[in-house]
Parts: C-alpha cells; sequence; structure tokens
C-alpha cells in the first residue's frame, strides 16, 4: 500500500540558494509525524512545496500514490491535502459557523451554487454543528472571527482545515502564539484529531512536538538530517548538537 | 521617419517626466494617486500665467513651474495623503479621484475653460537639419532637458544618502524610524519632487498637449499607461515604456490617423498580457 | 466526512444557532421593506418627479452592478462605464435594426455585457495587483469608447445614434413624456434584479466570494476555484450594468457617446461611496444622495459642481466609509446586547 503523502528527492532553490535539497520523506496512514528543525531550516518552504504555493525545482510528489506535482493548490486541496497556517489566514469579517460551512460546502461540491439559501442543507448543518463542538467554538459561533480570542482562532484555522475533510493534514506550528491559559484546550483539541487522518506536525515546541508525535523527521538546512521514533531521537546526540549548537530552545 | 521618431522620443522623455513622480508614490510608498495629473497642471497653468500675465521669459518660468506644485504637493503630503498611506487601494483612487474632481472645477473657475497659449521664444521655434533630418527646436530642447532630469533623479535615487534613507524608509518603516530617520520628513520631500517633476513636465509639456482644465484626466490616463507598463520596480521601466508608448502615440498619429488613441489602449493591454509584472519585473 | 469520527449526534440547539447564524444575512430587515416602500410611494405620490427618478433608479442599479465586484469580490475596477455603454448601445441598435419591442433590446444587452464581462474579466485574473486591474479595465473601456467614435457609420460617432424609437412595454404602456410609464419600468427591473442580486450574495456562492475577498490564499488551500468564481461575478455584473445601459437608452430613446466616457466610470465610483460599499443598497442609497447633491451644488454654481462633489467625496473618504457605515450598525447591536442580557 502506498504512503498517505510521499515525497521522492524534492528540490527547490531561490537563486545561489538550496532551501530543500532533495528531501525524501513518507508519512504513512494514520502517522503522527513532527518534522522539526532549527530556524531557517527550510520547513515553510517544505510546507509551500507540499500544499503548491511554490513550484518545484525537482523530485516529485505522491499523495496516496497518485503523483501531484504538477497540481495546483487548488487541485491538491481537491484531492485531500488540508493545511493549517503558521500565521492564521482567517476569514475577518465571518463567523466560524460562516467559515466552517463554507468549508464544508465546498468539499461537498455545493460552494458554487448560486441559488441555494444558506443554512437550508440539514447535512452540512450536522457538521457545523459537530466540529464546532469539537473545537470547543459553541460559545463564539456566531461572532466575527475577527472578535475572537488568539486560541479561539487558533482553532478555527485547524476546524477549517479539518472541515475539508483531508486525508493528509499538514499542521504549521499549531501553537505559535498561543497564550499559556489557552494552550491546554488547544493540545487536547489536537490529540482527540480523528486517526483516519494522517498529520504532518511542523513544530518548533519541543513540549508538543514529544507529546503528539510518534514519529518525527529532522531538516536542517534543508537537508533531510535525521528521522525516527521518538525515543531514538531524543537520544540522538548529533540532533542535540544541532539544537544546542545553535541556540536554539530544546 | 526618422523626424517621427524624435517626435516620438521628446514626448516620450516628456511622458517620462510627468510620470516619474507617479512611479516613485507608487512604486516605492504604494499610493495610487490619480491626481498626479493635477499637480502637472498645476505647472502648465505657472508657466502660462507667468509668462503671459507677467511676462516672464520662458526659461525663468520653469523653475517656478517646479517648486509652486511641489510646495502644493508637500502641502497636500503632509495635510491629505499622509492620511491615506495605510488605506486601501480603493480609497486611495477615490480620494484622488476627488482630488481630480476638486482641481478640474477649480481651475475652470479661476482661469476659465480656454486652451492657455504660450508663445516660445524665438529661438525654440522652427527646425535645424542635421544630416537632412529636420528635427523641430523645440523637441531637440525637450530631449535635452528631459534626459538631464531623468539622469539627474537616476543619480538622487541610486547614489545619494537621500536616496538611500528614502529605501530604507520604504523597506522597513519602523526599523528607518529606529534609524532615526524622519520617515514622514522624507515621504513629503519625495512626494514634492514628484509633484515639482510633474509641474515641470506640464509646464514644457504646453506646447505639444494644450493646457486646459481637462488637463489632470488627459494626462492621466497616460502616465498611468507608462507607470503600468513600465513596472514601479525600477525607474527605466517606465522610461522605456513612456519611450515606446511616446514614439507609439506620435507614430500612430502620423501613419494611421484612423486608429487614434486605440493604438495606445491596444499596446498597453497586450504588453499587459505579455509582461504582467511590468517590463521590468521586480527581483525576487 | 467520514462517520466515524463524527458518530454522536450534535445536539439541535447548536444546530439551530448556526442555522440562525447563516440565515442572518438572507433575512429581510424592516429597512430594506421600508426601502422598497419608499420606491413604490415614490411612483405615485411623485408623479412629476418621474423623469429625475428614472435617472437615480438607472444610476442606482449601474452602482449596485459595480458593488458586486467591488463590495462583494474586491476587485477594483475603472472601466465599469464599458458594460453600461455596450448595454445602451446594444439596446439602441436593436431598437433601430431589429425590433422596438423594449424587453428584447433589455435582454440582447444584458447577453452583450455578460459576453463581454466574460471575455475580458480573465485578464483581471492576471495578477492580483489593483494597479493592473485598473488600468486594464480602464483600457477596455477606453478602447470601447474610442471604437464606438471611430464606427460612426453603425453608433452615429460623436453625434450619437439617431432615431432609436421603442414601442409600448409588453404592447400597453407607452413611454410617455411625463417618464411614468420609464419610471415604472426600470423600478420593476431594479427590483426584480435587486431581488436576484441579493439571493446570490446571500447564497453558498455568494460566501465564497466574501471569503474570496477576505483571504484569497485560505480560499485557495481550502480548493475553492477562486479563478471562476470572481470570473462568474465579474460576467454577473457586467450583465447588469449593461441592463442599466439599456435603460437608459430605452427611456430616453438615445445613445451618445457619453455613455462609454471615463467620467461614467468615476462617477459610479463615486455613487457607491457615497452609499457605502458592500450591502447592496448602497448603490441604490447613493444614487439618491448624488442626484440630490448634484441638484444642489448645480444649483448654488452651476458650473462648478464637481468641485463640491469632489469635497464631499474627499471627506467620506477621509472620514472612513466603514466608521460611518458601521456607526449604525455598531448602535443597533449594543442595543441588541442590551436588550438581551
Amino acid at each position: 500500500m502506498s504512503a498517505a503523502l510521499q515525497t521522492i528527492n524534492l528540490e527547490k532553490r531561490f537563486g545561489g540558494l538550496v532551501a530543500t535539497n532533495k528531501v525524501s520523506l513518507v508519512l504513512e496512514h494514520g502517522a503522527r509525524h513532527a518534522l522539526i528543525g532549527p530556524n531557517g531550516a527550510g520547513k515553510t518552504t517544505f510546507v509551500n512545496l507540499l500544499t503548491g504555493v511554490l513550484p518545484t525545482d525537482g523530485g516529485r510528489i505522491l499523495l496516496d500514490g497518485e503523483d501531484v506535482t504538477a497540481r495546483s493548490q487548488i487541485q491538491r486541496a481537491r484531492l485531500g491535502l488540508g493545511r493549517t497556517f503558521q500565521i492564521n489566514q482567517l476569514f475577518a469579517a465571518m463567523t466560524p459557523v460562516e467559515s466552517i460551512g463554507l468549508a464544508v460546502s465546498e468539499r461537498m461540491g455545493g460552494g458554487g451554487d448560486i441559488w441555494r439559501r444558506l443554512g437550508s442543507r440539514r447535512d452540512i448543518l450536522s457538521e457545523i454543528a459537530e466540529l464546532v463542538e469539537r473545537f470547543r467554538l459553541t460559545d463564539v459561533m456566531d461572532q466575527p472571527t475577527r472578535a475572537l480570542p488568539y486560541g479561539k482562532q487558533r482553532l478555527l484555522e485547524i476546524a477549517l482545515a479539518l472541515a475539508g475533510n483531508p486525508r493528509v493534514l499538514l499542521l504549521d506550528e499549531p501553537a505559535a502564539g498561543v497564550p499559556e491559559a489557552e494552550r491546554g484546550e488547544l493540545l487536547e483539541t489536537l490529540a482527540e484529531l480523528p486517526r483516519d487522518v494522517s498529520i504532518l506536525l511542523i513544530e518548533h515546541d519541543m513540549d508538543l512536538v514529544f507529546s503528539f508525535a510518534e514519529r518525527i523527521t529532522v531538516l536542517v538546512n534543508g537537508t533531510h538530517f535525521a528521522e525516527g521514533s521518538v525515543a531514538e531521537i531524543m537520544a540522538d546526540a548529533r540532533v542535540q548538537e544541532v539544537y544546542l549548537g545553535s541556540d536554539e530552545h530544546a | 521617419m526618422l523626424t517621427i521618431l524624435i517626435d516620438g522620443i521628446a514626448y516620450g522623455m516628456l511622458l517620462f517626466v510627468m510620470a516619474s513622480g507617479l512611479a516613485v508614490t507608487l512604486g516605492l510608498m504604494n499610493f495610487v494617486n490619480l491626481a498626479h495629473g493635477a499637480f502637472a497642471m498645476i505647472g502648465g497653468y505657472v508657466t502660462a500665467l507667468t509668462m503671459n500675465r507677467m511676462g516672464l521669459p520662458f526659461l525663468a518660468t520653469l523653475p517656478l513651474a517646479f517648486l509652486v506644485p511641489a510646495l502644493v504637493g508637500m502641502l497636500a503630503e503632509r495635510t491629505l495623503y499622509a492620511r491615506m498611506y495605510r488605506r486601501s487601494h480603493l480609497e486611495q483612487v477615490l480620494f484622488s479621484i476627488a482630488l481630480v474632481f476638486m482641481a478640474m472645477a477649480a481651475a475652470d473657475w479661476l482661469l476659465g475653460s480656454s486652451q492657455m497659449l504660450i508663445t516660445l521664444p524665438g529661438w525654440l521655434q522652427g527646425r535645424f537639419e542635421i544630416a537632412g533630418i529636420a528635427i523641430g527646436r523645440y523637441r531637440a530642447f525637450l530631449i535635452l532637458v528631459c534626459a538631464a532630469l531623468v539622469i539627474g533623479l537616476q543619480l538622487l535615487l541610486s547614489r545619494t544618502r537621500f536616496g538611500a534613507r528614502l529605501r530604507a524608509a520604504v523597506d522597513d518603516q519602523r526599523a528607518a524610524r529606529g534609524l532615526g530617520i524622519n520617515v514622514g520628513g522624507i515621504f513629503a520631500l519625495t512626494f514634492a519632487t514628484g509633484s515639482g517633476l510633474a509641474g515641470l513636465g506640464g509646464a514644457l509639456g504646453i506646447e505639444i498637449m494644450g493646457l486646459d482644465p481637462t488637463f489632470p484626466l488627459k494626462i492621466l490616463v497616460y502616465v498611468l499607461i507608462v507607470v503600468t507598463i513600465g513596472g514601479t520596480a525600477t525607474l527605466t521601466g517606465p522610461f522605456l515604456a513612456a519611450l515606446i508608448i511616446g514614439t507609439a502615440d506620435v507614430a500612430g498619429k502620423y501613419y494611421i490617423p484612423e486608429l487614434g488613441a486605440f493604438l495606445i489602449y491596444l499596446l498597453m493591454i497586450v504588453l499587459l498580457i505579455l509582461r504582467p509584472q511590468g517590463l521590468i519585473a521586480p527581483a525576487r | 466526512m467520514t462517520d466515524t469520527f463524527l458518530s454522536a449526534t450534535p445536539p439541535a440547539p447548536i444546530r439551530q444557532r448556526a442555522a440562525r447564524d447563516l440565515t442572518r444575512r438572507a433575512r429581510w430587515k424592516p429597512a430594506e421593506i421600508l426601502f422598497w416602500l419608499c420606491a413604490a410611494a415614490s411612483f405615485f405620490l411623485l408623479p412629476d418627479q418621474h423623469l429625475l427618478l428614472s435617472e437615480i433608479v438607472i444610476l442606482g442599479l449601474f452602482a449596485l452592478s459595480l458593488d458586486l465586484i467591488i463590495g462583494y469580490a474586491g476587485v477594483v475596477t475603472l472601466g465599469h462605464g464599458a458594460f453600461f455603454g455596450l448595454g445602451a448601445y446594444v439596446a439602441g441598435l436593436t431598437s433601430i435594426h431589429l425590433t422596438a419591442e423594449p424587453l428584447t433590446g433589455l435582454a440582447l444587452a444584458a447577453l452583450a455585457a455578460a459576453a463581454l464581462g466574460l471575455a475580458t474579466g480573465p485578464l483581471l485574473l492576471l495578477r492580483a495587483s489593483d494597479l493592473t486591474r485598473l488600468m486594464v479595465t480602464l483600457g477596455v473601456a477606453m478602447l470601447l469608447y474610442e471604437a464606438a467614435n471611430k464606427a460612426s457609420w453603425l453608433t452615429g460617432g460623436a453625434d450619437g445614434l439617431q432615431g432609436v424609437m421603442i414601442d409600448p412595454l409588453l404592447g400597453r404602456f407607452e413611454f410617455d413624456l411625463f417618464g411614468t410609464t420609464a419610471y415604472g419600468y426600470c423600478l420593476i427591473v431594479t427590483f426584480v434584479l435587486t431581488l436576484i442580486a441579493r439571493r446570490i450574495v446571500t447564497s453558498p456562492y455568494g460566501l465564497s466570494l466574501r471569503a474570496i475577498r477576505d483571504n484569497a490564499l485560505r480560499a485557495r488551500s481550502m480548493g475553492i476555484p477562486v479563478g471562476p468564481r470572481l470570473l462568474a461575478i465579474y460576467a454577473f455584473s457586467a450583465l447588469i450594468a449593461g441592463i442599466a445601459g439599456a435603460l437608459l437608452t430605452q427611456t430616453t430613446m438615445f445613445v451618445s457617446l457619453d455613455v462609454l466616457a471615463f467620467h461614467r466610470s468615476a462617477d459610479v465610483l463615486l455613487v457607491l461611496v457615497l452609499g457605502g460599499v458592500g450591502y447592496l443598497y448602497g448603490g441604490l442609497i447613493g444614487a439618491v444622495a448624488f442626484k440630490l447633491l448634484q441638484d444642489w451644488f448645480s444649483a448654488l454654481t452651476p458650473q462648478y459642481w464637481m468641485f463640491w462633489m469632489g469635497l464631499v467625496l474627499l471627506v467620506v473618504v477621509l472620514i472612513g466609509r466603514d466608521r460611518i457605515q458601521t456607526l449604525p450598525r455598531t448602535l443597533m447591536r449594543r442595543l441588541h446586547a442590551e436588550g438581551r442580557a
């Protein structure tokens, strides 16, 4: 069986700078896989290549065995590749219900419907309610997104990605900037994400990585540096050196 | 044939002088200023009025045609434009269209709607011949003056402390402030210079384009085309674009007059399709 | 979505709250009903103003079409007059060469304008830069103006299109000198189109447009086909603008080059801003305000009304549309919140 997501010798250069250097990575079905690395290791570039925001300079990307290297961002999303953003990318003027409803109806193919009234499909409403509850957004579900506390916005960020019913979900530093008081809620929600979604977590925060991930890949200077189980990576002297050497929080 | 080419180049140079201020406010300050033509009109009127009413010689009016719009520009920048920098492009468009309306109506009210005429000094009238090519004296004068301005502007931006500060202020306003650069002051000076150049262009252009209260709108389309086609990443882009548009317009009106302004718009759309980032795209 | 993790039925109250939130925008508000009652009343109460009122409604419909792309899709344009002008000419030519029946002219004008929208819309998607969009739209409008100017054998050139005659509406209502039929016709067409536009902007498609305007990056990452969605609303907006142009031709029985002039595109922007962007009624309300102001300023200083109009626009923009617009809404919300608590 093919992996949920696989890259083969993926490359990206910006002028003379090699941002992604022949990275091969396998994300198994149902995986809880973390991609870590010091600042400037090329994590964000890697995500942008996977999602199609940036074109690749070489190598291939397979989604469930299907080559999507030449597919657009929109096509990849439709094929089941979901993502969250490091910096919230939300619809500021819309409510969580509207945002999630949009994601759900787009996935069901009803997003281009110009005549149906919003809120008239029971199946969509049920899913919205389900997601709102799952992501602890019930209290704020009908308030404009821009007025939400940061932690809630972060939850909505993930809810939007999950509402697209992705097979593979890329979480780009989901806990970044979340204040301590709202952090617990976020971590719980992450832990409860459905097991049939394969997740690649791009993270800086080691506590979150060690609690969430089952497998870890370390990226250094755009190159695949090490990979293994959590215990293996924790014990890896070279990894520690990279992190301590570059004076990063470990 | 070559006469037309030279006419076209002179016209293009003139367009560039008028458009350069717009290229700077748009490219560096990211402000869509549709009222740019109003400053060109002010410059034109300064020259026309000082010549016709006060009897100043043409050359002596040109510094005034730079200074007056520059001062007005600085005043407008400090009082009005500065509030609009952070607004959306739509709001900037509306804001500057409002200014155009007001400037046009005010010019009509104060000076009447008729064409302003000036009499060029004798040494700028007529033509001379080089190797059998007839060249209008005024066209040659335009090319020389505008070329000097272009070179001066390029040097100002790339070689001087002011240019460096401006680029710093644009790249990162907060960091520039932290370095003790007076960002507001720099923007005001830049805006004033751009307005002054537009005014100078307006004054130089009376002979070629005429001058009446609808001038801001007439010229607006041309300078916008120049800036859009050229791109705002460099001054070279708009310069090339101005030459292309100037030559195409003059040649088009001469050879295929039935096409009229058609050619320019068509050229613009085609160039935009081919090079949506402008002739010289920003480096990434 | 897979049932494996959505097995528990959500509590009904949450679903109802979600439904309420989603239907919020589509619900008819008292102010809207009042607006249309006033419009209907104006027909009966101001019989000697029907000519002016027709002009206002046509301008309002034109501004409404602009609101669809600026307010709902976030695309700025300086050349919306192209569609208005095209509609006006198509309606005029239809009456001369094809049939004087008004509804046919209206339909053909709508189709032509929509086709132009579909054809030129992709130019807007080349690069999402506001300046390029402004210039491309302006360029298209100018091209059309020049084309109409040059093709004088077809359009009458600078003299305008002569000989437009329109048959009675539905074979019964003659277009009279006082503009009574004209006003009724414009009002009904505008009402119907507003209803359609209202339905569209409150549909899932309309929601996706708002999402694209708010954050195109996210919309793309959710798999929303941004390009086709924008193109569709652009064409629809062009269609409505074309109808507005056709209404002008049919009610005045004349078309001049003026319908394609730059000031049309600029005026309609002004109208929309006076009325407020992004809530569908801004165009219609703005048109009333615009015409009233224009009348008033013209009475004050006949030639220079443009100066005062510019000043009003300047003040509106400087203070900030949002602040003016949200003031009543903020007040309402505050009252509402207190009422609930």
